[in-house]
């Protein structure tokens, strides 16, 4: 059994990575799309930036985020050994 | 635990699989050329072979047993949940509709590829690892231990209903019409062929045998949906990555849109379809005369005609599609003058986003419903309780986005690439159309016609359904026929493997949450499956019932399923993981206020035509999902907190083991 300190450090650190992750996750989709008629100026290899985010870029951000986010809970958890075995 | 010998055997057997698809192509192919195998002929083998190979793995999955009928024993490894759930999750929308909707609506279809993606983060991030440390069965499970009591397990039965069963009869009228399409069936019959496929597999295994079907059903899907669209790129670019090479077709795409929006014989169509959309407004205002009027004027021209005249058959087929009643006619006029009044505008830009205010908030809101409907929707959330940890329910969020990714990466190229032909056509006489033209003019999913005469195809002229985009593809591509099958037969597989976790999920809802959970708790295990596939049947044979129907709402039943996912579900079980102090009556508060909003709002949006904000009936969860959020925590701190079992039980799914007590596991 964990510490009542333990069990909010380790909810604590879990909430901060959460925080983390959906402002990115909202940065890419819906702070890509506002600013897109912006990004679209830029071109790169035929993509219009913004288009680009909303076809492809942020779907890819998404996938590291999800990534990201797994691979530090790992760690989290096994820094509270609360890993299953 | 994971199983490691399990996962290499599965690996083994589906690589078996996969070069047996490969296999059967390649001999379907070498029939084709060399013997001349019939297109109907390959479609039986496409449509049946597909079928018993799933009907195969329903049989070999067959199960008795509670925990693998429900969550297929819990020991499905990430990679393969993965797989499951993105063939759960992308039906024949994702598959054939959602390239052709990204073709015809440019910059705003991306609403639908960032909405059904960026969903994962959220239930990768707030929902899956939480709801698998818990270890129950559906969504009413957990609301029902983490509130207390049968109501809220009541409100969430109803909400999974609602949601799941328009998405079923969506799925099974997909079936049916690929079917029909694929064979020339006719569309009842392939709603019931689609029915036994769909039964094969989820009745005699439950949720472990629609778990292997899935994955094998994946497999078919995307290798169906990668060859055409491979091939194109390459015979364009020479690169076949067509993911990385659409870009020179979105170039194209835009400079021809630009030459297009001054040329002179583009506003002259322009001006006929003005013209055309005031005189239908006229009739609908004349309506019920001018119906009246409209039929005698035909039936007295088809009268005043010699008997020999050779224009006979063009007007009695304009009688016998006139609308049988006023009411139709109403539907049938308005939808055309939407049309006229869309290709009477000159041509927007493909890639720039809504150039008003209000398109951009109803860009945001849709794919925010879509994002928080996707985190949400009980079938996705019920995949995630079969990994064996926790730690494999987060990367199997992972997985599940990366093999949706596949096609949805791919859907932007089908796209461009379809557009950009589109554009081809402009210019050229209406002689030289190429042979796909002529093909899919027959089954009215492309309308070209002279409008003004000239002999010469416009822009404005032409008209494509968007399923159009990723049927044609393979033969714009110079594919023999056996890919056009594949393709069809990859939709059916996406259509199906949508289905079976949908049916799973209804009849779940009924068997264990509502009439074994509420009714009758003294069920032996083996009385609880019976009674499950007992459902499963009746539930499947109600879809196919309704879908016999083909109601044109249904289509949209579907968008909307999505707003009340979010409005209802997604805050219920957020908030229950997330605020230890929400309690029994502020989720319950919310979740009937977000319904209720949601349903009102649709209700006075789509039938009254009454929008605030602009706000379109699609995205009209908006209102519901803040005010479910609002209406929750003001009730949870005006009422007494959860008791302290409650908050136990927070404290046992929020961490992954040893911390707390463990958790309700079967």
């Amino acid at each position: 059994m964990l510490s009542k300190e333990q069990l909010e450090g380790y909810w604590r650190e879990n909430r901060n990575l959460m925080l983390l992750v959906l402002l990115i996750w909202a940065l890419v989709s819906y702070g890509a799309a506002l600013i897109s008629g912006f990004l679209n100026k830029i071109v790169i290899f035929g993509f219009p930036l913004g288009y680009y985010m909303g076809a492809q870029g942020a779907l890819i951000v998404f996938l590291l985020l999800i990534i990201f986010y797994a691979k530090s809970m790992d760690k989290v958890d096994r820094k509270y050994g609360v890993e299953e075995e | 635990m994971v199983d490691r010998s399990f996962a290499d055997r599965l690996k083994k057997v589906y690589s078996i699989y996969t070069g047996g698809l490969i296999l059967l192509l390649i001999l379907l192919y070498i029939g084709e050329k060399a013997l001349g195998l019939s297109p109907t002929f390959i479609g039986y083998v496409f449509l049946f072979g597909t079928i018993a190979v799933y009907a195969a793995i329903g049989v070999i999955s067959r199960t008795g047993q509670v925990a693998e009928y429900y969550v297929a024993g819990r020991r499905v490894p990430a990679v393969f949940n993965g797989m499951a759930t993105a063939a759960d999750w992308m039906s024949a929308a994702s598959f054939i509709g959602m390239a052709g909707a990204l073709a015809l609506q440019g910059y705003n279809g991306l609403a639908f590829i960032m909405g059904w993606t960026g969903g994962y983060v959220l239930l990768g991030v707030l929902i899956a690892p939480y709801l698998r440390k818990f270890g129950a069965y559906t969504i009413p499970d957990f609301l029902d231990a983490r509130y207390g009591g049968k109501l809220p397990r009541f409100v969430g039965i109803v909400a999974t209903l609602i949601v799941s069963f328009t998405y079923l009869v969506a799925q099974i009228t997909g079936v049916g019409i690929i079917a029909s399409r694929l064979l020339g069936l006719p569309y009842e019959v392939g709603v019931f062929v689609g029915l036994a496929g769909i039964l094969v597999c989820s009745f005699l295994g439950g949720m472990k045998a629609v778990t292997w079907t899935q994955v094998a059903q994946y497999i078919v899907l995307i290798i169906a949906y990668l060859i055409p669209v491979t091939v194109l790129s390459y015979k364009y670019t020479s690169n076949p990555v067509s993911q990385l090479s659409y870009g020179f077709a979105l170039q194209g795409v835009e400079q021809r849109l630009a030459q297009l929006k001054d040329d002179p014989k583009e506003k002259e169509v322009r001006e006929i379809h003005k013209k055309r959309a005031e005189d239908l407004k006229a009739k609908i205002a004349a309506l019920p005369q001018s119906w009246e009027q409209g039929k005698k004027e035909l039936e007295e021209k088809l009268k005043a005609m010699p008997a020999d005249d050779p224009k006979r058959a063009e007007v009695e087929k304009q009688l016998k599609e006139y609308p049988k009643s006023p009411e139709e006619a109403k539907t049938k006029w308005t939808e055309a003058m939407k049309r006229a009044q869309d290709a009477s505008k000159p041509p927007r830009s493909y890639t720039a986003p809504p150039a008003d205010a209000k398109g951009m908030v109803n860009f945001l809101a849709l794919m925010l419903m879509l994002m928080l409907g996707t985190a949400g929707l009980p079938h996705v959330i019920m995949r995630f309780y079969t990994t064996p940890t926790v730690r494999e329910a987060r990367t199997s969020a992972g997985w599940a986005l990366f093999f949706i990714m596949l096609l949805y990466l791919t859907a932007p190229a089908y796209a461009a690439f379809g557009r950009y032909e589109m554009l081809n056509l402009v210019g050229k006489a209406f002689s030289e159309m190429p042979d796909w033209v002529q093909k899919w003019a027959k089954v009215n999913l492309i309308t070209v016609k002279d409008l003004n005469g000239d002999g010469i195809v416009q822009f404005a002229e032409i008209f494509i359904h968007p399923d159009m985009v990723v049927l044609a593809t393979p033969e714009i591509a110079g594919l023999p026929y056996v890919i056009a099958g594949f393709v069809a037969a990859g939709g059916l597989a996406a259509a199906l493997s949508t289905a079976d976790g949908l049916l799973i999920t209804i009849s779940n809802a009924i068997s264990h949450d509502l009439y074994y959970k509420m009714i009758n708790p003294n069920l032996s295990p083996s009385t609880r499956v019976k009674i499950g596939k007992a459902l499963l049947l009746i539930v499947a044979l109600l879809g196919a019932y309704v879908a016999k129907f083909k109601l044109a709402i249904i289509v949209e039943l579907v968008a909307w399923a999505f707003s009340l996912a979010a409005a209802s579900l997604f805050p219920a079980l957020v908030l229950g993981i997330w605020d230890k102090r929400m309690n029994k009556q502020g989720a319950i508060a919310g979740m009937v206020v977000g319904l209720v909003v949601t349903i009102i709002y649709l209700y006075l949006s789509r039938f009254k035509g009454i929008e605030l904000f602009g706000i379109k009936p699609i995205a009209s969860g908006i209102f519901g999902m803040p005010l479910n959020f609002i209406v929750a925590i003001l009730i949870s701190r005006l009422t007494p907190a959860p008791p302290e079992k409650l908050q136990t039980f927070v404290d046992s799914i929020r961490y992954p083991k040893g911390a707390v007590k463990a958790g309700a596991e079967e």
